[in-house]
């Protein structure tokens, strides 16, 4: 299951949003061993591209050192799809290599009404995974560091 | 001094888990010959067909190594190679 919090939902969102009808792609680095996603870090779709998106090779070379500084690491890797469902694609698949990641794919191809979900993608199998949507991780049950300082 | 080579994390299985081991050479094809012989199994991972893979991002310090030659990217002593799985799809 994914547990993310609303504000992150809303940005990847608002990013694919913005970057329809191209893909819009980009990452949720949290702490490693975390599985918490916590900063929102969207990425330039080199591809510009209707069909397909991959990460500015330059800008990921970047990210990947600031969260390497961190102690982060990519919880969440997501992308839209601006005319078809947002189920991984055959190329999506073969390039899925974070098995400790969340897929999230946002469908853009409504106007009104977008569509998220996600995935874990391990060795060329998609399973889908429910998506926790929360105000804030203080009170859901995401690790043993989350209770509320205080009484 | 040797170059140190950052390893992701879908290929650690190749290193024993670490994320930076050390190799020699003086381009990338022989930095990855000489991962191969230490590591085996990551060559295949990183080279299709006597060219970098298309999966994979390598780096020679801050530099996209497709722009500066590919696998006849000069590397010397003191280098930093970086490799990432590339992040695409469809």
């Amino acid at each position: 299951m994914l547990v993310i919090r609303r504000d992150l939902v809303e940005a990847m969102v608002a990013h694919a949003r913005r970057d329809h009808p191209d893909e819009a792609c980009g990452q949720i680095a949290g702490p490693e061993g975390s599985d918490r996603p916590e900063r929102f870090v969207p990425m330039l779709n080199a591809e510009r591209s209707p069909t397909f998106y991959r990460f500015d090779a330059t800008e990921q070379l970047k990210v990947h050192r600031e969260m390497e500084r961190n102690d982060e690491v990519p919880v969440v890797v997501y992308h839209s799809h601006t005319a078809t469902e947002p189920y991984p694609s055959r190329t999506d698949i073969s390039y899925a290599q974070e098995p400790d990641a969340h897929y999230v794919l946002i469908g853009t191809s409504d106007p009104e009404e977008h569509e998220l979900r996600s995935y874990r993608i391990v060795d060329g199998v998609v399973t889908e995974e429910p998506v926790q949507v929360v105000e804030s991780y203080m009170f859901a049950h995401t690790g043993v560091d989350d209770t509320p300082d205080g009484s | 001094m040797a170059i140190t080579v950052s390893i992701p994390t879908i290929l650690r299985t190749h290193t024993g888990g670490q994320k930076s081991v050390e190799a020699a050479g003086t381009t990338l094809a022989q930095v990855i010959d000489d991962l191969e012989a230490n590591h085996g199994g990551l060559k295949s991972r990183l080279v299709k067909e006597g060219t970098l893979h298309r999966f994979v991002n390598v780096y020679v310090n801050d530099e996209d190594v497709r722009f500066s030659g590919g696998l006849d990217a000069a590397v010397k002593d003191g280098d930093n190679v970086t490799i990432l799985p590339a992040v695409a799809g469809g």
